[in-house]
């Protein structure tokens, strides 16, 4: 038994998904592998190289990588899969954008967003949202495997030291070709990993409320900033910020959410959470029934008065 | 230029499933069954792009059960020319859905195939990324904006951190997002319209696709609840609540 782990990656560093994919490749048992497809990419190979439990490297480094299309990453996957029981992506908008090309061309089912691995046939997975888990076996001999984040823990970034070994890139497919990217900058964590995140919903009013709102409460707990659906849909905040069943899938140590009512698609975002607070004038908004601690009142005031009292 | 889009039919989005007590799946008996929210977003999209004159006809497909043919008279309503149903009462997995979806555009050979970017039952998140392998066509997913020009389709696509435009030649496969379009009510002299458009049946076998399942299900259970914690009466305590109980801050 082994697997391929498909990093993503900015070609210097791994993101942070990869490492819980990793995790998820070791729980299936045999040697687990990652394979770096990017350009100028020796920097994210050497991250990959430290990452415990990994006993080798693959490097695919070639400017059909430059900007992760699916065509040639799925290419380059595919042309290594052969000798691999398992081939294993984060499941982030870059793994899902991969794996089922995978998966079809090998003719072989996937396993989407698995959150446990019963045995190296069996898992469970999230459907409707999360309203339901469903146990499901593989019965094909290769598995192509997304893997949610918020299921595992992180592999260790260090202790490892696999040897790196360069493979042939495959050529570019020409049939897609990257345009321009719109990355919104911030200094705060990512979403998908930070430890606490305050999230503004319809309640915070407007986008200029979310800012004045939210920020001060976010910088003082060095917070992510996140969004529902509603929020993002009102354009108080760009896409990128949404949690829920079609957003980002989070669990951090403490997740804050400010004026949303919680709507079982942002619930599905979000739930497991350790700890919950919801803030929010609706002493019955949904939201309430899976927090750990309700404020009941007026955002515009509490919030602040919440800055306040950290200090 | 044909558009093949494809839809199907799930439990409508503001439904609360229940997981059966034998825990062999979800009630499904006598809850509201709707087209999946991102597919109504693409049938959108198609009758959009024809209507703007980058298409001259919307073909739509669904595969699955008998009933399949209302979301098709839907999505006929909401602007498609006609509709193709691949009836089959078996559970159809997302790659056998794929390969039924292939063998119909080798049939109809479109100019470019709209899915919605995964369906909100088995949030398998698939299909439109294995149609677009198994066809040799490029792919753009969790489209929020579609340019259809010089036999080419320019896509912004919703990716962690922002926003990402790609260019691929046609034919070719988008799967949409949420922020693509909001779809039209649809007036009941289109639903009547949609009535006398043509709705061709076809069973897997006519495709030759083998549509077995690969992965078996052994049980569907209710997720870990959580329950309901606390009303704290202020800030203070709040504060208190996050430092001293839940040592978080």
């Amino acid at each position: 038994m082994s697997s391929l782990v498909i990093a993503e990656h900015d070609n210097a560093t791994l993101k942070p998904a990869t490492l819980n994919a990793v995790t998820a490749a070791a729980k299936l048992g045999g040697e687990v592998h990652i394979l770096v497809a990017g350009h100028n990419a020796k920097g994210a190979a050497e991250a990959a190289s430290h990452v415990a439990g990994v006993s080798k490297v693959l490097l695919a480094d070639a400017d059909a990588f430059t900007d992760g299309l699916a065509e040639n990453v799925a290419a380059q996957v595919l042309a290594l899969a052969g000798p691999y029981d398992n081939l294993v992506f984060p499941a982030t908008a870059y793994g899902r954008n991969i794996a089922p090309r995978v998966a079809a061309t090998l003719d072989v089912a996937q396993l989407s967003d698995i959150i446990s691995v019963e045995s190296p046939d069996t898992f469970t997975r999230p459907i409707y949202a999360g309203n339901a888990i469903a146990t499901v076996q593989a019965t094909d001999a290769k598995k192509v495997i997304t893997v949610r984040a918020t299921g595992f823990d992180a592999a260790a970034a260090s202790g490892g030291s696999a040897a790196i070994e360069s493979v042939t890139a495959i050529a570019d497919s020409g049939k897609s070709s990257f345009v321009k990217r719109e990355i919104a900058k911030n200094d705060r964590p990512e979403l998908t990993s930070a430890k606490i995140i305050v999230s503004g919903g319809r309640g915070v009013g407007s986008g200029e409320n979310y800012h004045k709102v939210l920020e001060p409460l976010a910088d003082r707990l060095g917070a992510a900033l996140g969004a529902s659906r509603a929020a993002v849909d009102a354009g108080f905040v760009p896409n990128d910020y949404q949690v829920g069943q079609t957003g980002k899938i989070v669990a951090p140590e403490l997740y804050i959410a400010v004026g949303i009512s919680g709507a079982i698609q942002h619930l599905a975002g979000m739930k497991d959470s350790k700890v919950i607070v919801a803030i929010n004038k609706d002493p019955e908004a949904p939201i309430f029934g899976v927090a750990d601690y309700g404020l009941v009142g007026d955002l515009n005031e509490l919030v602040p008065d919440l800055v306040k009292q950290l200090g | 230029m044909k558009i093949l889009v494809a839809v199907k039919r799930l439990v409508d989005y503001n439904v609360k499933v229940r997981v059966k007590s034998d825990q062999t799946g979800v009630d499904i008996a006598n809850v509201k069954m709707s087209m999946n929210p991102f597919d109504e977003i693409g049938v959108e999209e198609a009758v959009r792009q024809r209507e703007a004159g980058a298409a001259t006809e919307v073909i739509v497909v669904s595969c699955g059960v008998t009933q399949c043919q209302e979301t098709l008279r839907t999505a006929m309503a909401i602007g498609a020319d006609r509709a193709i149903l691949v009836e089959s009462a078996d559970e159809l997995q997302p790659l056998a859905v794929a390969k039924l979806l292939t063998a119909i555009i080798a049939r109809e050979k479109p100019g470019l195939v709209i899915l919605g970017k995964q369906a909100i039952d088995d949030d398998s998140n698939q299909v439109g990324q294995m149609v677009a392998a198994l066809s040799s066509m490029p792919q753009a997913t969790f489209a929020s904006k579609l340019t259809i020009a010089n036999d080419r389709a320019e896509v912004t696509r919703e990716v962690d951190g922002g926003l990402e435009t790609l260019s691929l030649a046609l034919p070719a496969v988008v799967t949409t997002d949420l922020r693509l379009n909001e779809a039209r009510y649809v007036t009941l002299p289109n639903i009547m319209k949609a009535k006398k458009k043509p709705l061709e049946i076809l069973k897997p076998a006519d495709l030759n696709v083998d549509v077995s399942p690969r992965l078996k299900t052994l049980k569907v259970s209710e997720p870990p609840s959580r329950k309901a914690g606390i009303k704290v009466p202020d800030v203070a305590a709040l504060i208190g609540k996050l430092k001293n109980e839940a040592k978080v801050i």
